[in-house]
């Protein structure tokens, strides 16, 4: 029993995986096996890559310490930076590095104001949120731009990779950037510092970790995945609204909360993230399928946080109390 | 008299107003195990935030053996050879014990502008061999931190700065919050890093504790030093009186 609370305690994520398989298995009996019929996985994989790509980010950040509100505003400003430059004859190619340029100074502007002042990043980023927004709906000059499909190589981000239509590109990208960052955060120097930072501040300081600097690099990957993930859902719709990603941003820190992130930082996991994340996308278009008034979509992703973050708490509580004896 | 391996000359520091170091002047020799006490406000933490970088002194200089030296920040303490242990201990309790041994100085298989990746087996290895090398034996160095009881962690601290070839070894209130059972162990950490030459400063609020493994002590009040004695010629009343 022990041992299971010890697992339970290092894997966040065990839990929230268990949950996935029985929502899963629910929603296949309710719909009549339509929830995993071909047509149906391919509408979740199209739309999961976009949600967790976020999630990634966000993911990462709340394990070094810190909150990010602006991620539903960037999933808007970089694709409609994108655009208006494209339409403007600036080459696609510039174009995506100079949008994700700018997703890599909000983050940074996010990471400097709050660590050089001294304040919440709850506050930095609320207001980033509503400043990122505007500027999406200002760069659009009101008109959002019009690409002609097929004028910009947008099959390398959302086509059909397999024959049967099933997985887009995008589920690659997501797959390659998630393995990435799970990998930066499990073997590298740098994602030892990212948990230290997260975990006990004062101690990271004391020994020498540039926890400002390493917060910030947070904060800026955190903003380019969200900007990414934007620019590939608006080249799989083909169509850049200003109102893109609106409530992402809790969204997203939900994925990360279900998949056992803490919001105190130092812990949590990207496969984590990635769990709250599908499972998410799994609830929405499960309650359809099951034919469940999709009304209540919001109210058991909300029910589900709760939830979480009560067992969680429960979880290292418990932890804390059976202080196992490691002296021989 | 051979030359001290830390020196202080007129150390000042103000904290917006309130002059919390006086013009501090200390030698340090080699191998000794200096005890410093001194009441809450006395200038203890801040003397030792000055030599571990985490504030720089407004006035005076820093010399270690016989170079001056300016500490900038913990990362210039460290690379001078001065260790410190907190009270908190400086250890991330959600972390492995191998990974709290390296903190911030990371052994890597390759790297890139000193971003790279972890030589987790090296890790694993050295951590073993830092916490037996104290006398500490702990069962794995997979063990989260925070596992471990209060006087383990301490341990785990020692041998971290232990295992960094610390020529100086700052010890911040270590027995805070422990029982006297784990009092006694950091105790004895203590005594063991006179046997191995490593000088130490430890700072208590308890003179039982320092009077027990310090062979000079040294009181401050009001940012000032005040007795300077060799423990043999001094008495826990005296020091007292002092304060």
């Amino acid at each position: 029993m022990k041992r299971l609370f010890k697992l339970a305690l290092q894997k966040p994520e065990l839990a929230s995986t268990l949950l996935l398989v029985l929502l899963v298995l629910m929603f296949q009996i309710r719909s009549g096996a339509v929830f995993l019929s071909i047509d149906n996985v391919r509408g979740v994989l199209g739309l999961l890559p976009e949600t967790a790509l976020v999630a990634v980010g966000v993911t990462l950040l709340m394990i070094c310490g810190e909150f990010d509100l602006s991620v539903g505003s960037v999933f808007a400003l970089m694709p409609m930076t994108m655009a208006v430059l494209v339409v403007a004859g600036v080459p696609f190619w510039l174009a995506v590095f100079l949008g994700l340029a700018l997703c890599a100074a909000i983050g940074f502007i996010n990471g400097w104001i709050t660590i050089r002042f001294d304040i919440p990043s709850f506050i930095t980023t609320l207001g980033m949120m509503f400043m990122a927004r505007s500027m999406t709906v200002v760069v659009s000059g009101g008109f959002p731009p019009r690409i002609k499909p097929g004028s910009v190589p947008s099959w390398i981000f959302t086509g059909f990779v397999d024959g049967g239509g099933l997985i887009r590109a995008s589920v690659l990208w997501f797959l390659a950037i998630a393995v990435l960052v799970s990998l930066l955060l499990a073997k590298t120097n740098f994602g030892n510092w990212v948990r230290a930072t997260g975990g006990f501040l004062p101690a990271a300081a004391a020994m020498g970790i540039p926890s400002g600097k390493v917060k910030i690099a947070c904060f800026m990957i955190c903003s380019v995945l969200a900007g990414f993930a934007g620019m590939i859902e608006s080249l799989r719709l083909n169509s850049f609204l200003p109102s893109l990603g609106e409530g992402m941003e809790l969204q997203a820190v939900a994925a990360a909360v279900i998949g056992g992130t803490s919001l105190s930082g130092g812990i949590g996991s990207i496969i984590g993230g990635l769990i709250g994340a599908t499972l998410i996308r799994v609830i929405d278009n499960g309650m359809v399928m099951s034919q469940i008034d999709s009304n209540w979509f919001k109210f058991a992703i909300g029910a589900l946080t709760i939830f979480a973050v009560v067992g969680n708490a429960w979880l290292r509580r418990r932890g804390r109390a059976m202080q196992v004896e490691t002296d021989k | 008299m051979s030359t001290p391996i830390i020196e202080t000359r007129n150390l000042h520091k103000w904290y917006s107003g309130v002059h919390a170091l006086k013009g501090v002047s200390l030698k340090i020799e080699k191998g000794q195990a200096l005890g410093l006490v001194g009441d809450n406000g006395a200038g203890k933490s801040t003397l030792i935030n000055i030599l571990s970088g985490l504030h720089r002194q407004d006035e005076g200089e820093i010399l270690l053996e016989g170079q001056e030296v300016d500490i900038r920040n913990p990362k210039d303490s460290m690379r001078l050879g001065i260790e410190t242990i907190y009270q908190y201990n400086s250890m991330v309790p959600l972390m492995t014990i191998s990974r709290n041994v390296f903190i911030g100085r990371e052994p890597l298989k390759w790297s890139i502008g000193g971003f790279g990746v972890l030589d987790e087996k090296k890790m694993r290895e050295e951590s073993v061999k830092a916490i037996a090398d104290v006398d500490l034996h702990l069962r794995s160095p997979d063990a989260l931190v925070g596992e471990l009881s209060g006087g383990q962690r301490q341990g785990v601290a020692i041998a971290r700065a232990m295992h960094f070839k610390s020529k100086v070894m700052i010890l911040d209130e270590p027995t805070n919050h422990l029982s006297v059972k784990e009092t006694a162990k950091v105790i004895g950490f203590v005594k063991g890093l006179k046997e191995q030459g490593v000088t130490s400063v430890f700072i208590s609020h308890n003179m039982h504790h320092v009077f027990a493994c310090c062979d000079r002590i040294v009181a401050m009040a009001l940012g000032q030093v005040v007795l300077d004695k060799p423990v043999s010629q001094t008495s826990i009343e005296e020091v007292s009186e002092k304060l």
